[in-house]
């Protein structure tokens, strides 16, 4: 100001218009989801960079799974990708509660949610648990374990802010058709999860 | 475009409490206000610079004499990586970050960034991620350099390994939260009058810069993780003994690390096409070519990563594809380059320390750019590799251009960031030691690397003494040229002569308020009334271009 010469009698005009838009605590724009997405976005170039790595040692390799390696067993990871995919439209359930000021409904869904992921980490701890193959064994059972272990890691995170969802929630009004950023963000972070496990079961245990 | 506009409101309270004034104590808090966030990145940017410049004045005093005598060649190793993952990741990436912290709200006409609190934890990652690489020189530093190669990085020692790779993860989500920020502040809060394509182009450079460090940092984590896992857990992914494969590490490793340098450039790309314009008072030549051409760039930097692998058994067809993509990428830098200069043509260029800096970043960066394309030619890049030539090229681009241009910025933005002034003769001074001390050192390597000395190593073959000697003079002179800068800087920002809210009579929205600027920025939200470089088409009165300058030097007849 004081030294802007552009400080014109037109521009006080024009100032002066936007006097009352502008207050000083103006509400925000709510940009959360669209920071969530970009977040998002990266997280899963991590994934991309550790999926294209899997390959990578694939192809290189003249023989795969490396010599002696058991097979993978298909059953049980083939039910945790069905619990695993069916808590999406589980959690899906609750958003669609929530927007109707139903909180009973998104505590609800939200636990059954849950239950279903600590379901399909029980599967994996239990199938890690029975596998012939440890970590070090070959290159093949080092990706499989980094793969999805990292993957798991995003599952407990996501049961994690599930129980940070249904602990807020138990204030009435904490979630309300207008205010209910923490259950869309947690129902996009947990579709993402499911998603990348659907790439990661397609490239691990099907290919 | 745009800019201009301001809000009467500060004229009226001059005298009395502005509430702009900041106390040094709150630099040193959780601060969400990124005033004061992108001042502490450039600060503790500064100091990490001042580490990694100590550790490459005792390389070069190592490396004044042909026999290892100054340290041992296991301390040269540890010096040369820390040197290189200081000066990287914790001082040009910070410093750039810094920068668009404290400059795009307020170019945008925002209140504060879309994150605040995600802001200032971004930024206090970077302490903590550098002390811990720092501590480690004490007692077993990492050896296997900046791009850390396995299997030599998993033979030199588990201990300062694991350390250098925690700290690059922990600055490296650092920076991916900077950028996330960033690009959504852009996106979603300019004031209303403004369009993206009037966006000041540093704002245009941050967009670009945000989309390299969201695609491509998190792949560094990915190969850092599996690096980790061979170094603590013994797997194999990266050790051929158990079925893994090396290459692949330089595959994901430069698939972030190319990207890179153009996430250290690109913030001061976008600072130049700021600085030039105000201080050659012309509108700046080719706006849209020099916005589109950051794009560009990171896309092209994006598939052009095997170029560092020409000689790591990559297939010639590969080459064929990463040899034609980076010389192309020339083209949007050349563009850029073209645009500068074409601002300055029949400009009335005032001489001031940040032009000083700008017409050195332009000079050196050429530099770097055609040695760039004539090292990703694939013969010659296979000549060269891992020479001194390569040593040369990357610093005439990393300090030619990303020093440089933090210099630059800071001379110009300055008085915006503290009310104060800095002095120009010890700026002119400081641009002096600083060009001839960077010159010195750097243009001798290109024909050391030509003769064939390999980098990297603490001793090497006498014949190559007498231009080690001048290179290490010219460091010298680099070291002691921060001398007059830190001064300076300190000096003014206690007793500079106070600075008027907009000392080079510039036309985009930061300096429509006050400097430094009051909390939440503007009074009003500001409505554009000029484009951002509309210098000399009568929106400012300039009789006498001179007399816009008289307060930089003099006493202050300014406001």
């Amino acid at each position: 100001m004081q030294g802007s010469t552009v400080d014109t009698a037109e521009n006080m005009v024009s100032a002066a218009e936007h006097n009352g838009a502008a207050s000083h605590h103006e509400e925000h724009p709510d940009h959360r989801m669209f920071g969530l997405l970009v977040f998002l976005a990266a997280e899963s170039m991590i994934f991309l960079g550790l999926f294209i790595a899997y390959m990578s040692f694939r192809l290189i390799s003249t023989e795969w799974p490396p010599a002696g390696t058991p097979e993978l067993e298909l059953l049980l990871p083939g039910i945790n990708t069905i619990i695993l995919i069916s808590s999406s439209f589980v959690i899906h359930k609750a958003d669609t509660d929530v927007k109707q000021d139903n909180v009973k409904g998104l505590r609800l869904w939200f636990a059954i949610t849950a239950v279903m992921g600590a379901i399909f980490l029980a599967g994996q701890i239990y199938e890690y648990t029975h596998l012939e193959f440890g970590l070090t064994e070959n290159i093949f059972a080092s990706t499989f374990y980094v793969l999805t272990g990292f993957h798991g890691l995003h599952v407990f995170v996501g049961l994690l802010l599930m129980l940070a969802v249904l602990w807020r929630s138990r204030q009435a009004g904490h979630y309300s058709h207008e205010n209910h950023f923490g259950v869309e963000a947690v129902e996009l972070y947990w579709h993402f999860v499911d998603v990348i496990w659907i790439v990661l079961f397609a490239i691990l245990y099907l290919w | 475009m745009t800019t201009s506009e301001v809000k009467p409101a500060a004229a009226p309270a001059s005298e009395a409490i502005l509430g702009n004034e900041r106390k040094w104590t709150d630099y040193f808090t959780f601060s969400t206000d990124h005033k004061v966030i992108g001042i502490q990145y450039l600060v503790t940017a500064f100091v990490f610079y001042m580490i990694g410049g100590a550790l490459a004045t005792a390389m070069r005093t190592e490396l004044a004499t042909p026999a290892p005598d100054f340290v041992t060649p296991d301390v040269y190793n540890g010096l040369l990586t820390l040197h290189g993952t200081v000066m990287l990741f914790l001082w040009i990436v910070p410093a750039g970050a810094g920068l668009a912290n404290y400059l795009i709200p307020l170019m945008i006409g925002a209140r504060d960034m879309a994150f605040p609190r995600l802001n200032a934890i971004a930024f206090w990652l970077i302490p903590p991620s550098g002390i811990l690489l720092i501590s480690s020189f004490f007692f077993e530093p990492p050896t296997a350099g900046w791009t850390s190669y396995p299997p030599l990085s998993l033979n030199t020692g588990m201990l300062g390994e694991g350390i250098w790779i925690l700290s690059i993860l922990i600055g490296g989500t650092a920076s991916i939260l900077g950028g996330l920020n960033f690009l959504v502040t852009i996106l979603k809060m300019r004031v209303p009058s403004m369009p993206l394509t009037k966006m000041p182009l540093f704002c245009w450079a941050m967009i670009a810069t945000s989309l390299l460090i969201l695609i491509s940092t998190p792949v560094l984590a990915g190969a850092l993780i599996l690096l980790a896992f061979d170094l603590i857990a013994g797997t194999a992914f990266f050790n051929p003994t158990g079925g893994g494969n090396p290459v692949v590490y330089q595959h994901m490793f430069w698939f972030y690390s190319h990207p890179a340098v153009y996430i250290f450039v690109l913030p001061l790309f976008g600072a130049i096409s700021e600085v030039i314009p105000v201080h050659a008072r012309k509108p700046i030549f080719g706006y849209r070519a020099i916005a589109y051409s950051s794009l560009v760039i990171s896309f092209l930097g994006l598939i052009v990563w095997a170029h560092h692998m020409f000689t790591s058994g990559t297939p010639p067809w590969l080459r064929m594809f990463f040899m034609i993509t980076t010389m192309v990428i020339a083209v949007p830098t050349g563009i850029k380059v073209f645009g500068w200069l074409a601002t300055l043509w029949g400009g009335k260029i005032a001489f001031t320390s940040a032009m000083l800096f700008a017409l050195g970043f332009i000079a050196t960066f050429l530099i770097g750019g055609i040695s760039g394309v004539m090292l990703a030619a694939v013969p010659f890049d296979i000549h060269v590799h891992d020479t001194y030539f390569v040593v040369a090229h990357f610093h005439y681009v990393l300090f030619g251009g990303s020093v440089f241009g933090v210099y630059m910025a800071v001379y110009h933005w300055f008085p915006k960031m503290t009310g104060r002034m800095m002095n120009e003769t010890w700026g002119r001074i400081h641009f002096a030691l600083t060009f001839i001390g960077m010159n010195l050192t750097f243009m001798p390597m290109h024909e050391l690397g030509l003769m064939g000395m390999n980098r990297r190593i603490a001793l090497y073959d006498p014949q190559f003494t007498d231009l080690n000697v001048v290179a290490t003079i010219g460091s010298y002179i680099m070291a002691v040229s921060t001398i007059p800068f830190i001064i300076n800087a300190i000096w003014s920002w206690r007793y500079g002569q106070k600075a008027p809210a907009n000392p080079w009579r510039a036309l985009t929205l930061e300096w429509q308020t006050l400097s430094p600027p009051i909390i939440e920025n503007f009074e009003e939200l500001p409505v554009l009334q000029t484009g951002p470089y509309d210098y000399g088409l009568g929106y400012i009165p300039e009789k006498d271009p001179a007399e816009l300058y008289s307060h930089a030097g003099e006493p202050a007849a300014a406001t």
